[in-house]
């Protein structure tokens, strides 16, 4: 297959960018999109040009590293899957495909289309750990936990934190990511401890780091690798206004 | 109190001044609708004239008034606030982008279909309400009464003065569609169960009251240049 690429060539944070078109032929329908560019980064090296940088991990769609602004969705065109895990043969022969970095003030570019989403880690240093006791290790099932709840909580913790809810979100809002971290320990028993000032710290730290405010257009869900459901915005505003209204010792007002 | 003052310097509690005071606004729109219906009824000059008074003087409904200003006022500054805390978001924008994808373009628009509606209020507001306040409007004869009435039927029997209303309308079918299930979601309301049919009625709420309201200005220009 035969592509025409615009990528996005940025050398560094603080120098600014443009598209550059390259053309790339021989592509297998098989490969992986990464590794479609893996294929053109050999051949900028054979000619002696600065490779493309892109971040890239497991390839197996599980570490929420890659990332890629692929024709104008995060991701690329599938649903539910990570960029290493999109095949050139969703693409047509000829094709031209545009690709970005994620944008985002919080996610600011670092090299061509490698973003910097620490602010991600931050947030989950602000709150988003439960505390556990030293000592023996505890039983398995010691605590019961009803299977639904166990589920759903599951279904929140399938979150990489690739950033593609920000990616995709016009207002760059970080509150699908935000909230899966929040509920998947909220709904179990070991986080009730730090429960109401878990998410008024992870909140606080989300604003903080310039993400955007949730205006429920829903895409995030929409262009979520693992599908985290909207439902945990509810839940995560609803813990939120709980917290700030009920909460005898909220985070805020200690301060 | 520093926690009430905490809670609307961050992004969940100033959308929660934007659900409820969107939600006040929506509950508004029915008692609006309900009082104006009885310009459908013909002859209906001192029926309507005697609603604006109770209107204008129940102190009930003054106190409902004035909730419904400030609710108009939270509404658009906090949309003024977030947006611009949505556009700093992302300093660089996308040079290809498909949103259509992934979201709707009315809940993408909220702003432009907000717009339509604040400048429609402006007029709506300007016409009616002020000259009621401020302006001259004349007494319905025989009564003590002023006669809105007459400066309603008047304002409407003009076509471009209808069209305005009509195409605001629409901007406000659209703006409700998105707002209305979308307060539910800000205030933290989601159920398998409840949203679906939350997300029904508010389509229903958001097709059926604007287009009620655009029908007023519609048939009374029709009957008032005799056409219907």
């Amino acid at each position: 297959m035969k592509f025409t690429l615009k990528i996005w060539r940025q050398a560094g944070a603080n120098q600014s960018g443009e598209l550059k078109t390259y053309e790339i032929d021989n592509i297998s329908s098989d490969m992986s999109f990464l590794e479609m560019l893996d294929v053109l980064n050999e051949n900028l090296v054979q000619k002696g040009e600065d490779p493309v940088h892109f971040d890239h991990d497991c390839r197996e769609g599980i570490c929420g590293m890659c990332s890629l602004y692929i024709n104008g969705r995060a991701h690329g065109p599938q649903r539910a899957i990570t960029t290493c895990q999109l095949h050139m043969r969703s693409f047509n022969d000829g094709d031209t495909i545009v690709i970005e970095p994620w944008r985002a003030k919080a996610f600011p570019v670092v090299k061509d289309l490698v973003v910097d989403r620490s602010a991600f880690d931050r947030i989950i240093q602000a709150g988003g750990f439960v505390s556990v006791d030293t000592g023996g290790v505890p039983d398995a099932n010691l605590i019961p936990i009803p299977k639904d709840t166990a589920s759903e909580a599951m279904d929140a913790a399938t979150c990489i934190g690739c950033g593609a809810c920000v990616a995709t979100c016009k207002n760059a809002s970080a509150m699908l990511f935000v909230s899966a971290k929040v509920s998947q320990l909220a709904m179990l028993p070991q986080g009730q401890v730090e429960r109401y000032s878990r998410v008024e710290k992870m909140v606080a730290q989300m604003d903080e780091e310039g993400f955007g405010s949730c205006t429920n257009t829903y895409a995030c869900e929409a262009e979520c690798p693992k599908e985290i459901s909207v439902t945990n915005i509810a839940r995560m505003n609803a813990e939120y206004l709980k917290s700030k209204f009920t909460s005898s010792d909220s985070f805020a007002g200690k301060s | 109190m520093a926690t009430v003052v905490n809670i609307f310097s961050h992004t969940i509690g100033r959308k929660l001044i934007m659900a409820l005071t969107g939600g006040f606004l929506i509950i508004f729109l029915i008692g609006h609708l309900a009082g104006n219906l009885v310009l459908f009824v013909e002859d209906s000059q001192l029926a309507f004239n005697e609603y604006t008074k109770f209107m204008t003087t129940n102190p009930f409904v003054k106190v409902l008034s004035y909730l419904t200003y400030i609710s108009i006022i939270l509404h658009v500054i906090y949309a003024i606030v977030l947006g611009r805390m949505n556009t700093q978001a992302r300093p660089v924008r996308y040079s290809y982008n498909k949103p259509a994808q992934s979201s709707t373009w009315n809940a993408r628009s909220m702003t432009l279909l907000g717009l339509i509606v604040l400048v429609f209020l402006i007029i709506h507001l300007k016409s009616f309400w002020f000259e009621l306040k401020f302006g001259a409007v004349p007494m319905m004869e025989g009564t003590d009464l002023k006669d809105l009435h007459t400066v309603v039927i008047a304002a409407f029997s003009q076509w471009w003065y209808v069209i305005i209303y009509v195409l605001a309308m629409a901007g406000l079918a659209y703006h409700l569609d998105h707002g209305f299930q979308s307060a539910f979601q800000t205030l933290g309301l989601n159920h398998k169960a409840y949203t679906p049919v939350i997300k029904s009625i508010g389509r229903i709420f958001a097709i059926a009251v604007p287009a009620l309201f655009a029908l007023i200005p519609v048939y009374v220009y029709l009957t008032q240049n005799n056409i219907l």
